[in-house]
């Protein structure tokens, strides 16, 4: 008989102040993990349960003490005594304008989440004068018939990008390119995707923030005005294809797969799928036509 | 290790040897390519070794093969780039993404083989770039506007990015040497410090032309520096530099002690890099001492790797330097010769090498981080702190990042000792200073003075301003205008920041009645929006929108009022919440302007 040596981990405990507030954490966690453990509502926009922090949005940002600059809570460890503030004239701030700047460069409105926060930081988009103000205007591209990518909604968050690489697939079939203003998430010489190394796992459309990538069912819906989110079903149902085992939920309307996504938290999956689970739903409703 | 899948572009026959040429030139011995094509074969020491680790570790060559690759061809078609990939193992993603975060490499076939970068920034700017500029566009040759090449002093300038041949800067530039130099004229520098014979301590070799040889430069006291700190141990080498109070010379002050300790203490192995990517308009001071002393620049890093125990230097020096890029590969290959580099430098029982790397245009490789990124072959995007550098540095191992004006401030020390080199200048701000005086001046170049040295002293030493003196800008674009009436402050750390401004890099651009300060100050902006990485969403909309918000001061006429109020939001979110000190810092020069009433006054 052999033993497993299952190693326990032992995590030490961590104080800090959220507002003024004691809270215990673990070593190893975030002062977002902090603040929600606080009750703290945290907007954020780069940061996913399941993707490594690029902390690139700025969003989450809060007041540390003894820190010149705010720093971003979705990635900054705990340690032990550490005074964080999030209530603070300058975190709003912050947050108002980087809010500011997402609605301004980019089309955020199919973000429900950016929608709301930027009602809740007051940010006054009127103020901006659209003639001068420059925006994200890319054409969207679309190039096969499972998922199109509409870049002028991108707030270049680097999701896709880990999910793609590191975080999940291991594809690397995009990438950040340019720079500044004018960096755009690229394929290799922004070629379409079916020439590019892309496997169609759309990973990268599970968790894109503002819906740039989203499927193409979804996108045609859309663009017919017939994309009705308060009329579908939910169905969470187990991948036929192999025997991983993926939960995958299921988006109906009209009695019509539309979607097809994991449940982030799942154990075998973190929100990650392959082709065939995504995008391989149609023998579903393969019914003879009447 | 992912699998790299290439699109079906395929390299020419030049593309593909000129991928193989660099491989081999910057990696020798480790690899050898199969004649029929890119595959790779390994001898079996490799494979026994790891050898598929050892590709995928290659990926720091991505920015010196594109490089070379560039310098061959005249650009980088997707052919090249699919071999690029392939032959570094770099998924085809990344090297675009990569190349395409660097102003110098193109996709697409030029119109001509060279490239001219006219630099159209703040000094050249006031002395006519923009006409020569125009001049060349119409001429139909391959004409970019290009931010500051730090040839200020000598404006305006033009970097001539040749193919097949080796680049050049031309300073002074008018039309007909710009033409002689696609013709093939190389450019001899003089060194712009007429300071000349005074009691000069960092310049005092740069106007003896033979210190750019070995020889020379052991003949004027070279090595001295060297020979003392190995009688000491290499912690009593850091405490000196401790004591000496010397701090960081690139714009942001730290005091080197602390870095030079902190590295010393973490496990091996170590870095020690010099950030040479001198790119803050204005600045010129780090061409000066690498065209003209390359060597201090190697001796000072020989005792900076002898005292953190750090055995690999590096140095990375901005793409648009090669007269300084040539002069420090000549000397460090001398100094290798010599047996001053390498395995055993000059007998002294301790390994040291310089690898020297090229930036290809990206202001923001000048932040440590970022630069660390570029070294490594990712886009040059800071990373956020902590860690640091001292603990998780270049390829994830403690590293020492120090600018070259600071480095060279290390022989000083060794000659003088700690308290000896901290008795010069002030006591918060020890040792000398260079200051960059450039644009309306009657003797622009770089002037060294002790701390504390006045405003209106380092100004006289340039023969004083030319016409009537409107303001100064300090620090360059990251820095202030400031007001003549700070003529009598002294120059030191702590003075400077009391009066609301930084000594930065060391700029001191003198502005007189005739500069058209809208244009210049939409200059600045323009050149922030355009060096952001645009990693994090302050910076990268932020310098956007405060560009915006001038050009609606200027051309539509907006109410100061009500444009302050939104520029002082974008200022202070980018102060707040950027990433980095690109951010940190891009929007002081505007709100000084408008402060000093500058632009947007109400007449």
């Amino acid at each position: 008989m052999t033993f497993v040596d299952i190693p326990v981990e032992i995590r030490t405990k961590v104080s800090i102040s959220v507002d003024g507030e004691a809270v215990d954490v673990f070593e190893g966690d975030t002062i977002l993990d902090a603040c929600t453990k606080a009750g703290k509502i945290t907007p954020v926009v780069c940061y996913g349960p399941t993707v490594t922090p690029v902390n690139a949005c700025r969003v989450c940002v809060v007041e540390l003490e003894g820190s010149r600059t705010l720093v971003p809570s979705c990635s900054r460890p705990v340690e032990e005594g550490m005074v964080v503030k999030t209530d603070t004239e300058r975190v709003g701030h912050s947050r108002k304008m980087v809010l500011e700047f997402l609605a301004t460069s980019s089309d955020v409105t199919q973000s429900n989440d950016i929608m709301g926060w930027l009602g809740d930081y007051g940010a006054d988009l009127d103020r901006y004068d659209p003639e001068t103000t420059e925006r994200m205007t890319d054409e969207v591209k679309i190039e096969d018939d499972l998922y199109i990518r509409a870049y002028d909604r991108c707030v270049l968050c680097y999701k896709c990008v880990e999910a793609c690489g590191e975080d999940a697939q291991w594809t690397f079939a995009i990438a950040m390119s340019g720079r500044g203003f004018n960096n755009r998430i690229s394929t290799e010489f922004d070629v379409a995707l079916p020439d590019s190394a892309c496997v169609y796992c759309g990973n990268c459309v599970a968790v894109c923030p503002t819906n740039a990538l989203q499927f193409k069912t979804e996108f045609d819906l859309r663009k017919m005005g017939d994309w009705r989110p308060e009329d579908q079903t939910v169905t969470r149902t187990v991948c036929s294809y192999c025997g991983v085992g993926c939960n995958l939920d299921l988006h109906v309307q009209d009695n019509q797969i539309v979607k097809v996504d994991s449940p982030m938290d799942h154990s075998i999956t973190s929100g990650n799928l392959c082709v065939k689970g995504r995008f391989g739903y149609q023998y579903v409703q393969n019914r003879p036509t009447k | 290790m992912p699998e790299i899948a290439v699109t079906a572009a395929t390299p020419t026959e030049a593309e593909r040897s000129a991928v193989a040429d660099s491989v081999v030139l910057q990696d020798p011995g480790q690899i050898s390519f199969d004649a029929a094509g890119p595959a790779l074969t390994f001898d079996g020491d490799r494979i026994a070794r790891g050898g598929q680790e050892r590709i995928f570790n290659r990926r720091h060559l991505l920015l010196p093969v594109l490089h070379d690759v560039r310098d061959a061809i005249g650009w980088l078609s997707e052919g090249a780039m699919n071999e690029i990939a392939t032959t570094l193992q770099v998924p085809p993603a990344e090297v675009y993404g990569v190349a395409s975060f660097y102003e110098l490499f193109t996709f697409e076939a030029p119109t001509a083989p060279d490239a001219l970068h006219v630099c159209d920034d703040t000094a050249c700017r006031i002395q006519g770039a923009n006409e020569l500029k125009g001049e060349l566009a119409a001429g139909g040759h391959n004409v970019h506007g290009s931010p500051c090449l730090g040839l200020c002093e000598q404006a305006p300038a033009v970097f001539v990015q040749r193919t097949g041949e080796a680049h050049v800067s031309v300073r002074s530039a008018t039309k007909d040497s710009v033409l002689a130099a696609l013709d093939g004229a190389m450019t001899t520098p003089v060194a712009p410090v007429p300071q000349a014979g005074e009691d000069l301590t960092l310049l005092r070799r740069v106007h003896n032309a033979a210190a750019v040889d070995y020889d020379g430069y052991v003949a004027t006291g070279g090595y001295e520096a060297l020979a003392k700190a190995v009688s000491m141990s290499p912690a009593e080498v850091v405490t000196h530099v401790g004591n000496a109070g010397l701090t960081g010379r690139g714009g942001a002050a730290f005091p080197t002690g602390f870095k030079w300790s902190a590295v010393a203490a973490e496990p091996g192995p170590r870095h020690l890099v010099v950030n040479a990517d001198e790119s803050e308009p204005g600045t010129f001071k780090d061409r000066v001492l690498m065209e003209h002393d390359p060597y201090s620049l190697i001796e000072a890093m020989t005792i900076g790797g002898y005292a953190m125990g750090a055995e690999q230097g590096w140095i990375y020096i901005r793409g648009e330097y090669p007269e300084a890029t040539r002069s420090l590969q000549s000397a460090i290959a001398e100094a290798r010769s010599m047996g001053m580099l390498g395995d055993d430098v000059g007998g002294h029982n301790f390994r040291f090498d310089i690898e020297l790397r090229l930036g290809a245009g990206a202001y923001i490789c000048g932040e440590e981080t970022a630069l660390l990124n570029s070294i490594e072959g990712y886009r040059g995007e800071p990373r956020n702190k902590p860690p640091f550098p001292t603990t998780n540095g270049l390829f994830g191992q403690p590293t020492a990042i120090n600018n070259v004006e600071t480095m060279v401030n290390v022989n000083q020390i060794m000659l003088l000792g700690g308290e000896g080199y901290a008795a010069i200048g002030t006591e918060k701000s020890t040792g000398t200073k260079l200051f960059c005086l450039s644009g309306h001046v009657a003797r622009p170049g770089v002037y060294e003075v002790d701390y504390g040295a006045t405003l209106r002293d380092v100004i006289a030493l340039a023969g004083g301003p030319v016409g009537s003196l409107t303001s100064i800008l300090m620090g360059g674009a990251a820095g202030s205008f400031i007001g003549t009436d700070m003529l009598d402050v002294p120059l030191t750390i702590e003075d400077s920041r009391e009066h609301g401004f930084s000594l930065g890099s060391g700029v001191v651009m003198l502005l007189n009645d005739t500069v058209d300060y809208h244009d210049f100050v939409a200059r600045i902006a323009q050149f922030f929006r355009e060096e952001s990485c645009g990693q994090c969403v302050p910076c990268r909309v932020g310098t956007v929108r405060q560009g915006e918000s001038l050009l609606r001061i200027r051309e539509k006429g907006a109410p100061i009022e009500q444009e302050r109020r939104m520029l002082d939001d974008f200022a202070l979110v980018m102060k707040d919440a950027s990433i980095c000190g690109l951010g940190h810092t891009a929007s002081g020069a505007i709100l000084s302007a408008i402060d000093l009433g500058l632009i947007g006054g109400r007449s």
